[in-house]
């Protein structure tokens, strides 16, 4: 079913930028933090924004690794819950906005092979109606303010 | 089975914590979540970056940010650190040294060299603390934190886990704790203020 929908999306996956797609995905400030050399796991962020006429949806991401989900993270008094969601909802009109504490893009197993700072990771972006949308992530480093030890 | 409660729901972990502060004394000069007492924290027995096992004596022996969470949380674990790393660069500045501590809650996937390489990310004097599954639920029921592991999934399983921070001071113990809204300044000034108070 999937693949139906990849094949029947892929005409718009060459114009999902461009002003006649109902549903007009542009991707900003996508961005990793860079890991420990031995973390088993990632966080990816950006700005979604949808420009067009149609509300859309991100229902999963695709890139280089053993595992990649959508999650998003609840605090329940104080307690940090994170957890697998099946897509975000990216009314028409409107930006999504993934950040550090709430929504994410989770890349799971890097097992030896860490996020470091001036690589990226290449992914696409599947939507319900915008089909693939390809982004890249920049790796960055941790903003530790006045401090960059 | 691999679920490990304190309490038994996240409302009963937050309550303990709640009705602490509720039952204790007034506040004092520090902030307002400033509580004196000694119930929170305690003797624990871990296992440091380097295999070494170390009690509280060995690990809390100047002011103390103590953090508990796990390296395969991408973003709010990562962002509670820097900022108590942060919180510890900005009271050297001010001539104020104090020690930062995560204490993982995974000691299944974090090893000693995972919890070290973590947190020298942050801060290179950060101690990273794991342990037996025995030894972490001892010194997470010690200092009153909540943590689940969901179950379902053997190698990418995510942990639910409390997230406040503590000020601890070696000998008198427990002075406060810091939500994780708390930022970098509040707690290098609430930090400053029981240190001044105490000398
Ligand atoms: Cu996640």
């Amino acid at each position: 079913m999937k693949r139906t929908t990849l094949a029947a999306m892929a005409l718009f996956t060459l114009s999902a930028t461009s002003a006649f797609a109902e549903s007009v995905i542009s991707i900003t400030d996508a961005k990793a933090f860079e890991t420990a050399p031995s973390a088993l796991a990632g966080g990816g962020f950006m700005q979604i924004t949808n420009t067009g006429t149609t509300d859309d949806r991100l229902v999963s991401v695709e890139a280089d690794f053993p595992r990649v989900e959508i999650h998003t993270t609840e605090f329940t008094d104080g307690v940090a819950r994170m957890m697998h969601i099946d897509g975000i909802d990216v009314p028409a009109g409107e930006t999504v906005t993934l950040e550090p504490g709430a929504l994410h893009v989770m890349f799971m197993g890097l097992q030896g092979d860490p996020l470091e700072e001036g690589e990226t990771v290449p992914a696409t972006l599947i939507f319900e109606q915008a089909g693939e949308v390809p982004v890249v992530f920049n790796i960055v480093k941790r903003d530790m303010a006045a401090h960059n030890h | 089975m691999k679920a490990v409660i304190f309490g038994t729901t996240t409302l009963a972990a937050a309550a303990a914590i709640g009705l602490y502060v509720w039952q204790s004394q007034p506040t004092t000069l520090c902030g307002d979540t400033a509580v004196a007492g000694s119930a929170i924290g305690g003797p624990f027995e871990l296992v440091s970056e380097t295999g070494e096992t170390v009690t509280d004596a060995d690990v809390i022996t100047k002011p103390t940010l103590v953090y508990f969470g796990y390296t395969f949380c991408p973003d709010v674990c990562p962002l509670d650190s820097a900022r108590n790393a942060q919180a510890a660069y900005m009271l050297a500045d001010q001539g104020i040294d104090i020690g930062t501590v995560f204490i993982s809650i995974d000691p299944q996937r974090d090893t000693t060299q995972v919890v070290g390489e973590f947190t020298d990310n942050f801060h290179e004097d950060m101690i990273g603390l794991t342990g037996t599954p025995e030894q972490v639920k001892a010194a997470s029921e010690a200092y009153k934190t909540y943590y689940r592991a969901v179950e379902g999934d053997p190698e990418y399983y995510l942990v639910d886990h409390s997230t406040q921070t503590y000020l601890m001071f070696p000998e008198t113990g427990f002075k406060t704790f810091f939500r994780r809204d708390t930022t970098a300044e509040q707690i290098a000034e609430t930090t400053a203020c029981f240190i001044d108070e105490l000398s």
